[in-house]
Parts: C-alpha cells; structure tokens; sequence
C-alpha cells in the first residue's frame, strides 16, 4: 500500500525531518505556514542567501519567526538542539551546509522528543543522517503555460526516506487562502 | 514635635579634601578659572593668615607668597566628596540634604536624644571631623534658613522660641540673600536682621519684592522650606569570599545560587530586573575570569536564571582555584510587580521563548538573534528591518504583497544586455531556458540615500520561470544595461 499524503503531512511532532533539493527552503516555508506557530530559523552567519520576510508573508507572519545567525556549523546544530529542547519555538528550521553524522541526527532527534518541537534541518542534497524520520527532496516545476491563475508555488515533493512506511511522490501547491498544502496530483498519474 | 535642622558648612572643603591624602604644612591654595584668569578657590588656613584670599587672581598671590603651592579644582571631585559626607552623616539622622556645593542640612528631628543634649550632638560632629581633617562650622535651629544664618555666621545650638533674639544679631547677609541685595540693605542701613524685623513688613516688600520676605519668613520658621534628602545608591552585586579555594562545577554553580539570590531580593524590593549580569572570578593565582550573561528580558527571578548561566560557568577555567565570586547586575530595568495569571499561557510561551533567546545568546550572541519588522519602502532590500529579537517585540502588521521572492541575495550578474529577458541563460553554472516572464515592475532608487548597490539606476525587476522549475527574480538596468538575479520564489 502507498503512503498517502496525509499520513506524512503535516509532519510529525516532535521529531527531526529533512528536506534538500532546490524547494528545501519552499518546503519549509510551507510546513511552518500550515502548523502557524512559533518559528525559530536558524543559519550560518556567512550565507548570503536571506530569508525574505515580503516573500515569507505568503506562507506565515513574519512575526512568529526569530532568527539567529551561528558563526560555524557546529554552533549552528548546538543552537538547533537547544532550540529543540526548550520546546519554546513549535518550529526550528536549520539550515545546515555540512553533512550530519549519526550521532549529531540523533541528538537533535532525542531533543526534539524532549522538548515537543519539530525540527526541520534544510540540508545540502545527499547530506543526510540516517536518524531523521523523514527526508524529502523538492525542486519547483513549471505550471506550464495554458494555466492563468498566479500560483508559483508548484513543486515536486518526493519523499526519499521515511522511517514508518514507504517512498512517494507527490506535486503539491500552497494554497495561500485556505492556508494550506493541497496536493495537486499523485505522481505517476 | 518642633522641627530641629543642622546645618553644617564646609567653608575650605576644596582644599581640605586635597590635603587630606597629601598633609602639607606650607600655604596651600586651590585654583580655578574663573573670570578669564586662573584665581585662588580655596585655601588652607595659613595660607588666610598670608594675606591670600578667595578670588584673588593666581600670579598676585604668587607675588604675595611665592611659596605656595597650587592644585587646580576639581569640582567633580567635590561634589563626590560631599555626597561620601552626606552618606556618613546618616549616622546622626535618615534625611540628609545638600546645601549647594558646600554644605550638608540635617533633619534632627526626633535623633537628637541619642546624645545628651543638642550641644553634645554637634561637639560629636565635630570631633569627628577634625579627626578627618575637615573644617566644619555647624548651627542648629528650629528652621532651615535659621540654621544656615547660625552656621555661616555664628555657631552653637538656637533653643526653640529664641530663634527670633538669636537672628536679630546677625548681619542682613545670614539670610541667604543676593550680593546687590545685601549692598542695598546696607547702604539703607539695615545692617542686622533685627533692623529688618523691626521695619514695617509692607515697606521692606514694596522696596525688595518678594524674595526678601520669603527668606525672612524661611530663617523664623514662617514659611515651610524642604530639604531635598539624597536617595540611596542601589547597587546590585554580591561577593562571596572562600576560606579554601574552589574548582568544581558544583561548587561554584551553588555559590552562584546564593549570589543570585541575594541580587534577585534587592532588585524584587526595588521592583527593577537586570538585563546584563556580570559574574567575576577571582582565581588564588591573581588571575580573574569573567562571565556575562545577557537576558532578552528584565528578570529577577533566581531559579529562572541559574541554568541560562549554566553554559558559560561550565566554560571557566578555574586553575588552581577560585576563591572569590562576585556577581554585579551591570545593567538594571524598571520590572513592575504584575499578576500572576494575567498573561495566562500566551505570557508564559513569551517568557519561555525569551529564556531561550537568552540561552542562545550566551552562545552566538545576543544581537545575532533577530526578528524581521515592518519598513516602509520599496526596495527589495529596505522593505523590512531586521532588529536584535532581545530588544524588539514582535509586532506590525505584514501584507501579503505578491511577486516577492522567498530567498533574497545580492544580485549576481548574468549575460545579455538586451531590454527583454533572455530566452535562455546560465546562473550560478546552470543553464536555464526561460518559459515565462512577468514583467517588468521598475522600481527607482531612493535618492535621498545613497546605497552604492543602487548606483546603477532604476531596475525593471521580472519574475522569470524556467522550463526546469525554478523561478527566479531577475533585473535588467536599462541606464546600464545589464542583468541581475537577485532572487529566488518557492
């Protein structure tokens, strides 16, 4: 049987997700939009790419969301656990650059359970740990040029790792009125 | 009960706080510029006995006495000085006033039987002070102005009721007035305030107005006058010495506690909480370690705080011991006692989210914890602010505005220069076929500052779709004609 969407989506509490591709930062946009809490974002504080909060205000307020900005990576994950473990922030996204080792993903698992948060790490493509209870890659698609409405949200999720049941795909859209992800189409159809 | 002021005067206060530190026996003089020249403030009393007086201009009393030394003012210094002295005068009564730059007034009342009579009280004052090597001249009276006038002008204690004899022999100039004043009432021959009192009141108030009469009235008692009591210095820190040095985490996390707590119950009285906290180690090797902790909000509450100091003790380096801690709150703010349950859950999840704030920050930085707020522009760059998150609520109301990106960078050039987006191009070693563009929104630079990134004109900003997915934000200068990616959409 394949996993359906709305098994996986919104993400499990309480635990640590991953997600790479082009879409990753999209994908967590839209996780913290539909959930509408508290956000703690976390980066390195050399990236050039910033979050836009005019470009954010479609998927959540800005004012839910704190940013912090670590020197280095190992700050950056120490920052995340605390943040997971507080429980204080419904949402701590990271944006790591390095690859995770098992112990370092399993640490953030262990804190996010403590703490009741979930964790999203926006991770380079292949830079995964093996503790993660779910890994996605997103990367946008085109909507094709016979679609008039504005929707620029159109993006392919397929769903790479997952600790309780199968792999899928899906094409997904953020519906900015009902606030939510819709699945537009399951893929293969 | 009658109200019983001292006033107490220190007529070479200057020079004797200099000679205090450095006893000399020569003529000794304090200077200052006053008047376009350098002239005597203040002197020692052997220096009077030369001939030398205030005022005198510097290089006329150096003729007079060319041995005397000099040390320029330092009336900053002074006024410190006073207040030490308004803070030791705490022992004779709680309500200590300044006088000028000079001089200190007592409230008495009520303190004065904890000495045999009110005589005893000032021959204690001024034993005391000689022994501190100060000059001091004292009066005490039922009035503010009173004891003043017996202070500067005769000395001793003034029973109730014989306020009024003991006045009337002191000159017109005991009653705290103005230089011009005082040569008027002299010319007219109003030499004592007994001339004065004996003058018909409606008289001495057409000719001198009202301020004349109010310091008469002040000086009998007539008319109330306040003193101006200095407030107490809070200072919020703690110290802890050890018999034996210490060197474990345990040790100095329970010292700590007891530190924390007594800080939290002086800032609970004074309703205030600390922002900056700033623990110093003292090792048995001189050595000191410091470590701050800055909370993204005012708190007082000790159980509150000891674990967000957790980190940064775990990182001391003890050495061979430390064997005193001091804990100072270096930064203090205004905290109302408020309600408990006001706030109700959305207060507590504030207050959690702060204290984690404060614990990340004690690791990368406060100010490197930001929160975005509202801006009124239209440049991409300019249309948000992003403040430190300690210092700012969250607050504004955001618009949802359509074709702005989600990431922002600062523009990365790619090829073509032509006025219409090009069909296909290469962004960061990429290459991209464009399937859409809408567009162009063209938004100009904001004169009034000059942003060198903006140097190159006005853009004409395009939401570009590629045929492999990604949408990106992409300008074209026309005044220079280049074109930019600057953006990426979800």
């Amino acid at each position: 049987m394949m996993t359906e969407f709305k098994q996986l989506f919104p993400l499990q509490v309480g635990r640590v997700h991953e997600a790479c591709g082009p879409g990753a930062v999209a994908f967590a946009a839209m996780v913290c939009g539909q959930v509408d809490a508290r956000v703690l974002w976390l980066q390195v504080g050399w990236q050039t790419e910033q979050l836009n909060p005019m470009g954010l205000v479609q998927f959540m307020s800005p004012k839910n969301l704190v940013v912090a900005q670590a020197e280095n990576h190992t700050d950056l994950l120490a920052c995340t656990e605390d943040g997971l473990r507080s429980g204080a922030a419904n949402l701590v996204v990271a944006e790591v650059t390095q690859t995770l080792d098992l112990t370092a993903g399993r640490r953030l698992q262990l804190a996010a359970e403590q703490g009741g948060s979930t964790g999203i790490l926006v991770i380079p493509e292949g830079a995964g740990s093996n503790a993660t209870q779910t890994r996605w890659h997103c990367s946008p698609i085109f909507r094709g040029n016979h679609k008039s409405e504005e929707n620029l949200t159109l993006q392919h999720w397929q769903l790479i790792k997952n600790k309780t049941g199968t792999l899928n795909n899906w094409k997904v859209c953020w519906d900015a009125k009902a606030h939510r992800v819709i699945v537009v189409s399951e893929d293969g159809e | 009960m009658p109200r019983r002021i001292v006033s107490l005067w220190f007529p070479r206060m200057a020079s004797d706080r200099i000679l205090r530190s450095h006893p000399i026996s020569a003529p000794f003089a304090v200077t200052s510029y006053e008047k376009s020249t350098e002239r005597l403030y203040c002197l020692n009393s052997k220096a009077i006995r030369l001939g030398l007086a205030p005022g005198m201009g510097l290089s006329d009393a150096k003729a007079l006495c060319p041995d005397l030394l000099t040390r320029a003012a330092d009336h900053y210094a002074d006024d410190r000085f006073l207040k030490l002295l308004a803070r030791w005068a705490d022992r004779y009564c709680p309500w200590v006033g300044f006088d000028g730059h000079d001089g200190l007034l007592l409230d008495v009342t009520g303190s004065t039987h904890f000495f045999s009579s009110e005589a005893d009280l000032l021959g204690d004052i001024h034993e005391r002070l000689r022994s501190y090597q100060l000059n001091v001249r004292s009066g005490l009276a039922g009035s503010i102005g009173g004891a003043w006038a017996v202070s500067h002008f005769s000395k001793g204690v003034v029973p109730n009721g014989q306020l009024k004899a003991a006045l009337s022999q002191l000159p017109a100039a005991a009653l705290r007035l103005d230089e011009t004043t005082c040569a008027t009432l002299q010319r007219l021959g109003l030499r004592t305030i007994g001339d004065l009192l004996a003058t018909p009141r409606a008289t001495l108030g057409r000719r001198f107005g009202l301020p004349l009469m109010r310091r008469l009235d002040q000086a009998l008692g007539e008319q109330a006058e306040q003193i101006n009591a200095v407030a107490p210095d809070v200072s919020y820190a703690a110290r802890l010495n050890f018999p034996d040095p210490i060197g474990l985490y345990d040790d100095v996390a329970a010292a700590l506690e007891r530190l924390l707590q007594r800080i939290c119950e002086k800032l609970k009285t004074q309703e205030m909480g600390t922002r900056v906290l700033l623990m110093t180690c003292q090792r048995v090797d001189r050595a000191s370690v410091q470590v701050e902790l800055r909370l993204a909000r005012p708190m007082r509450d000790a159980a509150t705080i000891l674990p967000l100091f957790e980190r940064s003790v775990r990182e001391v380096d003890a050495g061979f011991g430390i064997d005193q801690i001091r804990l100072e709150a270096l930064s203090v703010e205004a905290l109302p006692v408020k309600q408990l349950d006001v706030g109700g859950a959305q207060a507590k999840q504030n207050d959690a989210l702060s204290d984690l704030i404060t614990r990340l920050g004690s690791r990368i930085g406060l100010d490197r914890i930001k929160r975005f707020q509202v801006a009124d522009s239209h440049i991409p760059e300019r249309s948000f602010i992003v403040s430190p998150a300690a210092y700012c609520e969250a607050e504004g109301e955001w618009e949802v505005q359509n074709g702005r990106p989600l990431r922002l960078f600062s523009p990365e050039p790619i090829d073509g220069r032509e006025k219409s987006p090009p069909t296909a191009f290469r962004w960061r070693r990429i290459r991209f076929s464009v399937a859409k563009a809408t567009g162009p929104e063209r938004i100009c630079p904001e004169w009034w500052l000059d942003d060198p990134d903006w140097r190159s004109g006005v853009r004409d900003y395009w939401r570009v779709e590629t045929k492999q997915g990604r949408r990106l934000w992409m300008f074209f200068t026309p005044q220079n004609p280049a074109w930019f990616v600057q953006g990426e959409f979800a």
